[in-house]
Order: C-alpha cells, then sequence, then structure tokens
C-alpha cells in the first residue's frame, strides 16, 4: 500500500568540485603544496591534518578569499585559477567559521536574515518600504528563515541577540546563516570545536540532516577523529601543506602516513 | 445558552467532538506554533481530520479494542490521533516522550500496542529499536518527517500520508466513520494511562468515556468553565492531569488549545496567548519563581527597591484581597496596593503570561508557602486540587475563596471521601478508573470491595472540612521512641527553600531523623557568584563549608517548624548532608514526574546512610552516573556530613 519509492539511503553523485594541484604560499611559507582532490554531489567530505596543515587555506582558496599561485578549481563545470569570494557566494558555495563571524548585536533571526542577502531582489531603498513586492519578498524569505529556525531547532532564541547565546548555539546559528542562502555546497571550519559531547552530537544530527534533507554536499574540517569517521563518506588528510591521504574513512585510519602524521615517527 | 457538554447524547468524546462541530464550528479549537506564527484549526476543521485520521488507521487495520501508542510533545495531531482511535472504540495510551526505548518497550508489550502515532525522528528511532524486540508493533505515523525521508521502512508513514489513505478509504465507505462512532458505548475505554511507578513497573489505568466525562463536567461546574477559555498544553500528554486538561476537558466544554512551539518556548508562548486557565505542578511555579528572583537580584536598585516594596506591601495584604475579604484590610495598604498592581504585580503577571488566568491549579505535590503565597499576593488566584491518575485527579479542589495553604480542599461535588484506620485517605469518586488493564490483582488490591478506591495516602479532615494529606501511607513510619516518622512532609517543608531542589530524609525506625539533600544549581550558584565563592560545578560546589551553613540555617527552620506539632516534633532532621551529584530519573533516582524514590536512594547510597547514622564527619562514596548519550561514567567524592541545631518539642497535645 506505500508506494512511496524508498530512496537508497544516500544518493552521492557526479564530481562538483575538484582542485587540481593547487599551491599556496605566503612569502616564503608555502600553506599548501600540489593538492588535489575531488568532491562529489551529495556527499560529506571531510579535511582533516594536524595544525597548521593548511585545511583552512584550502577552504580558503574555495571560495575565493585566498588566490592561489598555482592549479586549478573546477565547479560545476567552470573551471578557475582563482575563485572570487562573490562568485563563489553566488555559485552556492557558503561557509561557517572557526571563529564565529556572527552580527554580535543582531538577533539570530535577523543575522539568518543576512544570509538571504543574496536573494534578495529588491533594491536597498526599496527595501526600506514594506509595501508591495517587498513585502511579499519579506514574508518570503522570512518563511524561509523560519524553515531554518524549526529545522536547527532554535526557536527559544528567535530574538535574542546573537552575542548572548553559548557558544554551542552561536555555532548553529552561523551554520544557519549559512543554510540561508541556500547552498549546493557547504564549506564548514571546525563547526564542533570547543563543544562538548553533547553539543557535538546535537551539531553531527544537524550535519547529517543537512546533507540528508537539503542534499546539500559538505567539506568539513574538523578535529575530533571519532566525529569525523561517524559522519563522513571521504577523507582527505593534510600534512605540512601536503596531501597525504585521501579515502574512506577505514582507509585513512589504517594509512601508515597518516598514523605517522598523527602519532610523530621515530627519526 | 445550554452547554452543549452537557446534552447527554454526547457520552463519548468523538460525539462531543461531533457536537462541537455541529454547534461551534467556526470556533478555534486549537492553535499549534509553527514557523513562528500560530496557526489555528476550528471544531469542524478539527472533526474534518480526525475524521480523515481515522479512516486512516481503519485503512491500515485498526480494528475496534486495539490500542495506539501517542508519544511526543503536545501536538494537535498527537491530540487528533487519541480522538480518531477513539473514534473506531480503540484506546489511545500516550506514553512519556523523554522516556528511554526500554522503558517505553514495557508498555508497549504490556498495552499490546501494535499501532503508534509519533511525533518525530527521535521517537521512530526508539521505536524501531523496540520493533526489533517487539514485532507486533506493526505500524508507526510521524507527524514531523524531518529526518526520516530516507528511511527505508515500507511501516513507516508520515501523518499526511495516513489521512491521506483515510480519506481515500472515507470515499470508498462513506457511512463507516459515523457507524464507528455510533457503536461506541459510554463505559468504553477511553485512554489507558500509565501511572509513574513509583513503585514496581508502570500499571494500565483504564478510564472510561462516562468516567472522564464525568470529572470533566464536575469540574467545568465546579470553576465555571466556558467555550471562551483558553489553555496552554504543555505538560506530557502521558501525564492525567494533560489528559484531562487538554483533552478531556476541551472536549467537554469546548474551549481553546493552545500547543507551544518547542518545550523551550514555553514560557514566551504563554505570554503570547494569556491563558485563561493554568495548571503546573508546583515545580513549575516554583522554577518561574526562581528566574523571577533572580532577575530581579540583577535589576538596577531602583527597581530593585521598588519591586521588594511592592512585594512586601503584597505580602501583608494581597492574598487577603484575592479572597475577597477586603473588610479587613485598610484602606492605606488597599492604595498601595492598587499602586503596586499598577507598577510591579501587573506588569510581573504579564512576564509570567498570566494576566488573563481566571483559575490556576497546582497539585501532585505540595507547595511551599511562599511560593504559593507569593502568586497568590500578585493577583493570580492560584489553587490546590488533589487527586491521582486513578482518580481522574478529581477528588479534592479549594474552592475560590476558601483557600488555605496546608490542605488540598474540600470534596469536590460528587466525591465521597473516608479516613481508613490506618490513616489512608479513600475515596469514591465519578472519575474512578474502569481497572487496571490485564491486573485484576492490582485492581483488587487497591479498590475496597464495598467499592472505596484506597489513595495510598495518608490524611485527615481539619476542622474545616478540608482535606489534609501529609505523606504516603505507607512511607508514614514510626521512630524508636514511638514518633511519627513523615518523610516526605520533611523533605517538602526542606524542597520549600529555594536553595534546596531535592531533600530525601531517614528515620524510620531509628533513633533520629537524618537527611540528603540536592542544592539547586541555579540559585546556590548565584548565591554564590554573588559572595565570590568559586567553583568548578555540582560536586564542588555541594561540599563548600559556606553552602552547608546556607543549608544548615534551612534544616535548622524545618526543625523549628517540625517543633511546633507534638505529633511530629521527634523528627526533626539531626544530621545532613549535601549529596555530590543531582538526583536524576536517568538514574533511576527520581521517577520521571521527578519525584524521589526514597527506597532505591537508600539502597544505592547505603554508605552514605551508614554513615548519617553513625556519627562520622565526612565519608567517602563512588557514584555510577549514566549520561544522556546512555554512556555511564563515576563520580568520586568526599562527602561531608553536618549536625543541625534541634528545638524543644511543644508540650500540649493538640486536638487531633
Amino acid at each position: 500500500m506505500n508506494s512511496e519509492v524508498s530512496a537508497p539511503a544516500r544518493r552521492i553523485g557526479g564530481v562538483m568540485l575538484s582542485v587540481d594541484n593547487i599551491s599556496l604560499a605566503f612569502g616564503g611559507v608555502k600553506a599548501l603544496t600540489d593538492i588535489s582532490f575531488d568532491v562529489r554531489e551529495h556527499e560529506v567530505r571531510a579535511i582533516i591534518g594536524p595544525n597548521g596543515a593548511g585545511k583552512s587555506s584550502m577552504l580558503n582558496c574555495i571560495n575565493g578569499v585566498y588566490s592561489p599561485q598555482q592549479g586549478r578549481i573546477h565547479f560545476d563545470g567552470q573551471t578557475f585559477s582563482s575563485m572570487d569570494p562573490h562568485k563563489a557566494a553566488s555559485m552556492g558555495i557558503a561557509r561557517t567559521f572557526q571563529n564565529i563571524a556572527l552580527f554580535k548585536g543582531m538577533s539570530v533571526l535577523d543575522n539568518l536574515m543576512t544570509g538571504r542577502n543574496l536573494k534578495m531582489k529588491s533594491s536597498l531603498l526599496a527595501q526600506a518600504f514594506y509595501v508591495g513586492p517587498n513585502r511579499r519578498e519579506e514574508i518570503e524569505h522570512r518563511e524561509q528563515v523560519e524553515h531554518i529556525i524549526d529545522f536547527l531547532q532554535i526557536e527559544s532564541v528567535r530574538k535574542t541577540p546573537v552575542g548572548r547565546l553559548p557558544y554551542g548555539v552561536q555555532k548553529r546559528v552561523e551554520l544557519g546563516r549559512a543554510l540561508a542562502a541556500e547552498p549546493r555546497l557547504l564549506l564548514l571550519d571546525e563547526p564542533m570545536a570547543g563543544m562538548n559531547i553533547e553539543e557535538k552530537q546535537d551539531m553531527c544530527r544537524f550535519v547529517l540532516d543537512v546533507n540528508d534533507e537539503f542534499g546539500t554536499t559538505i567539506v568539513l574540517i574538523e578535529h575530533d577523529m571519532g566525529v569525523v569517521m561517524d559522519i563522513s563518506d571521504r577523507v582527505v588528510v593534510l600534512d605540512y601543506g601536503k596531501k597525504i591521504g585521501d579515502g574512506s574513512p577505514d582507509d585513512v585510519r589504517n594509512n601508515q602516513a597518516v598514523i605517522d602524521a598523527y602519532l610523530g615517527v621515530a627519526h | 445558552m445550554s452547554q452543549p457538554g452537557s446534552n447527554p447524547d454526547a457520552d463519548t468524546f468523538p460525539r462531543l467532538l461531533l457536537r462541537h462541530a455541529a454547534v461551534r464550528g467556526e470556533r478555534v479549537a486549537i492553535r499549534e506554533k509553527d514557523l513562528g506564527i500560530w496557526l489555528s484549526w476550528s471544531w469542524r476543521q478539527v472533526a474534518d481530520e480526525v475524521r480523515a485520521a481515522a479512516c486512516g488507521l481503519a485503512a491500515l487495520g485498526f480494528k475496534r479494542g486495539m490500542s495506539v501508542a501517542i508519544v511526543g510533545d503536545n501536538r494537535p495531531r498527537l491530540y487528533w490521533s487519541m480522538a480518531a482511535a477513539q473514534s473506531l472504540g480503540g484506546i489511545p495510551v500516550p506514553l512519556y516522550q523523554d522516556a528511554v526505548a526500554q522503558e517505553m518497550q514495557f508498555v508497549l508489550e504490556d498495552a499490546e500496542v501494535e499501532f503508534a502515532v509519533v511525533e518525530d525522528q527521535e521517537q521512530v528511532d526508539k521505536l524501531l529499536e523496540i520493533r526489533a524486540k517487539y514485532p507486533n508493533l506493526k505500524h508507526i505515523v510521524y507527524d514531523d518527517s524531518r529526518g526520516l525521508r530516507n528511511y527505508p521502512d515500507p511501516e513507516l508513514l508520515s501523518f499526511d500520508r495516513l489521512q491521506d489513505s483515510g480519506r481515500e478509504f472515507d470515499r470508498a465507505h462513506p457511512d463507516f466513520y459515523v457507524e464507528e462512532i455510533g457503536l461506541g458505548r459510554a463505559d468504553d475505554t477511553a485512554v489507558m494511562l500509565y501511572t509513574s511507578g513509583t513503585t514496581g513497573n508502570p500499571k494500565g489505568v483504564c478510564h472510561s468515556h462516562a468516567a472522564l466525562i464525568a470529572a470533566s463536567r464536575g469540574d467545568i461546574a465546579f470553576d465555571g468553565f466556558t467555550a471562551d477559555d483558553e489553555v496552554l498544553s504543555y505538560l506530557p500528554m502521558a501525564w492525567v492531569g494533560d489528559h484531562l486538561f487538554s483533552y478531556a476537558q476541551a472536549m467537554v466544554a469546548g474551549f481553546c488549545v493552545n500547543c507551544p512551539e518547542s518545550s523551550e518556548t514555553v514560557l514566551n508562548d504563554l505570554r503570547e496567548i494569556g491563558p485563561t486557565y493554568y495548571f503546573a505542578p508546583p515545580r513549575v511555579f516554583e522554577n518561574l519563581l526562581t528566574s523571577v528572583t533572580i532577575r530581579m537580584e540583577d535589576a538596577a536598585p531602583f527597581k530593585r527597591s521598588m519591586f521588594h516594596h511592592f512585594m512586601a506591601v503584597a505580602k501583608r495584604c494581597g492574598a487577603r484581597i484575592m479572597d475577597g475579604r477586603t473588610s479587613d484590610v485598610g484602606l492605606g495598604e488597599r492604595l498601595q496596593y492598587f499602586l503596586g498592581d499598577l507598577l510591579v504585580y501587573g506588569p510581573l503577571r504579564n512576564v509570567l503570561g498570566m494576566s488573563r488566568v481566571r483559575v490556576a491549579y497546582t497539585g501532585g505535590a505540595a507547595i511551599g508557602p511562599d511560593l504559593f503565597d507569593f502568586y497568590r499576593s500578585i493577583g493570580v488566584n492560584l489553587k490546590q486540587l488533589y487527586g491521582q491518575t486513578e482518580t481522574a485527579v478529581y477528588v479534592c479542589k479549594q474552592p475560590t475563596g476558601k483557600v488555605k495553604l496546608d490542605t488540598v480542599g474540600t470534596p469536590l461535588p460528587g466525591v465521597e471521601i473516608r479516613i481508613a484506620d490506618n490513616g489512608e485517605v479513600q475515596v469514591k469518586t465519578p472519575g474512578m478508573l474502569k481497572e487496571y488493564y490485564k491486573r485484576p490483582d492490582a485492581t483488587a488490591e487497591s479498590i475496597t470491595p464495598d467499592g472505596w478506591f484506597m489513595t495510598g495516602d495518608a490524611g485527615f479532615f481539619d476542622g474545616d472540612g478540608h482535606l489534609k494529606i501529609i505523606d504516603r501511607a505507607k512511607d508514614v513510619g514510626r521512630m524508636n521512641d514511638g514518633t511519627l516518622f513523615a518523610p516526605q512532609y520533611i523533605e517538602n517543608k526542606l524542597k520549600f527553600f529555594p536553595h534546596i531542589k531535592e531533600a530525601v530524609a531517614f528515620g524510620n525506625e531509628r533513633d533520629l531523623c537524618t537527611a540528603f539533600i540536592n542544592i539547586d544549581l541555579g540559585s546556590v550558584g548565584n548565591w554564590a557568584e554573588r559572595r565570590g565563592i568559586a567553583y568548578s560545578g555540582y560536586t564542588d560546589l555541594a561540599q563548600k563549608d559556606e553552602v552547608y551553613a546556607l543549608i544548615q540555617e534551612c534544616v535548622e527552620k524545618v526543625n523549628r517548624d517540625l517543633a511546633a506539632d507534638p505529633k511530629l516534633g521527634n523528627s526533626q532532621v539531626r544530621r545532613f548532608l549535601v549529596l555530590h551529584k543531582e538526583l536524576d530519573a536517568d538514574d533511576g533516582e527520581l521517577t520521571r514526574t521527578r519525584k524521589v524514590r526514597r527506597n532505591f536512594i537508600a539502597e544505592r547510597y547505603a554508605q552514605l546512610v551508614t554513615a548519617l547514622f553513625s556519627g562520622a564527619g565526612h565519608c567517602e562514596v563512588e557514584a555510577l552516573v549514566k549520561f544522556e548519550d546512555g554512556r555511564t561514567g563515576m563520580i568520586r567524592a568526599d562527602v561531608k556530613i553536618r549536625e543541625a541545631g534541634t528545638f524543644p518539642v511543644a508540650t500540649e497535645r493538640a486536638a487531633a
């Protein structure tokens, strides 16, 4: 009687984003050397590595904050030698930051509304008047934002200024703002840093739910190995700006180079 | 102007629903806040929704007499599912939504549940886990589809699809629904509510339509509720209180039920709705007051002094003004109170969401004098009631204007009460349970051959005919010198202090009385911060000498009270300790309704109990704790034990 075709648990598609031989240097410091990997549609891709391995730099290259000296980024059938943040955002790439970058004095709701920025059609001046099409548009955006509030279960703090919220909730709000842009690719820079076990579990659930519900592709940087192994489909390992491993969580776990990078080797 | 509920034809809940749909079809029956907006459904819409859900259940093979588990927060669709099951002659079985799978499994097996309607993924996961061990659970219907899209289970169904197939079924069998309702009888079981299980496994209390409707009618007549009243339903659906206030009484009186957005937004939703009729266990009132007190402590000096000044005025005359005894309040006081109402009480009631409250009730546990007076003095007509799951909470209520702090009021219309030789309160009430499900032994144990329900509570009537409950009859013991030992009575007195969250008293068949204390982390933490006492967490704070001194003061005040009562005077608390961990339902130390399980605690902390009675100054202890994710860990601590001062017992014999 149930005619609904039960979808497979995961529907990972073709390659959506790939980076080819990316190298990035700040003066004499080589942050990234010859990095190549790809991200498939609908997957959860983790980037791990010890401190200073170049993980955040990698994300910054993908969404155009940094311009790599070498290499190519292919996204959505187009090739770039360097991205530009605005272009990246309009192509559907959103991100969260390692250090929370919200507007502390604004309410959760307003912060999420800023995430809709690129989707707003009416001009700055027109937005000042709550009439006609502007009003309809505002209501539409608000509805989208309310869905995200519901999704992230932050109804109780809807109107609370972000600065007054606990850290774990602020992280959630930041994820919410990224989601408000309806991204196809979501870059999460240490979404669970500094959280306690319960907050981490909640965050994992949200990341998986985002992936599941909206089909959003996720690239995340994370230090907690338990989290990475549990929620990601494939893992890239960086160390001193070089890629030392790439594959399923199990492959990576058993990769000698990775073990050495994390536990150290006798010289 | 006849009340639709008083029509003798409408003797089951589905018939009441049809009647409301006919008589007041366009009036709002239920609201829910979703995506930040209050959505409402009229009685006619509710009747349609219920019809679709009922037909959907029938299409899945639901038959008369089967039961449906209902699990989740208060959601309109879950209430509709109850009505849908009742329409088909089925029995809804609401479960506590925060219970772990294991606890649920017992109830599902006991109630032979094959269908379940649940709120969300969290509950679906639990039920799928249970189904692995209890395959009879066939169909699971969920309300919120979030995260469930890719569950490959064919027996998993969204509420929308249930209703879709129901509408199809309805078109094919247009007479089915009305015929099914026609088959319902007033003495059919309307609902099965599982008792919290302070002792042993939970038992399913079966209530008939007739009993619930009679109890609801009695309540409605007593307090004059009408179709214009509004309630906020935020207490667990599995609890008899919520079932009565948000379902049975709403169905009988036809008033509007409001479902909050989430359990965390209740305070805000309360303020937005402004219910006229409000029920909360003492704990909720206490939390509200604590949050107000803490915020006032942090307020600017002017506001703070204004608050304190007018609260003192309210304390002197507020309760008398509330009771209408204005003749013994001076004009000056009344003027002050009027001013206070304008500046403090009114805004405060508004913050608490009680601006429109006509009648507020509390029950289920004793309420502290300060707490009770606080609400009454600021103009909230807070009253106490007494009843249990088995009596559909229809035993005693305090009549407006005749409220006494330490009693639970007078018997309600149609209720008879007698006190047995051992002090136990026994009742005959229209809201009497039908039976315990599949437990004739338990039924026989709780109902005497001549039809009295044994409440298990010890109590007596005072001079004004008000019932006074002191403790559970079986818990009332005697100390070695023959003094009556009523542990709950002592614990409640201790818990009335905002600094004390839980207390467990020991003393039965002992020479002296002792107690475990749980401090309230919010209140004591705030107190410590203001005094610059650094602490790292509960365990650390609990063992501070300053905290012990604070608690000792409280214990000594309780002792002074106890000393005034010749019957209980010797059960003053001589020695006490502050527990190193908070008592928790997850560790089995509290029931789901947050009552202490005294014997379990005594066994678990046997070391500490021994130390309390042995005269030791401290005791090292280890305890296993269960974290929310199911893992366990050990807490180790060195717990201090203190003596508390006692007072000479009043000698004159009070009239019993």
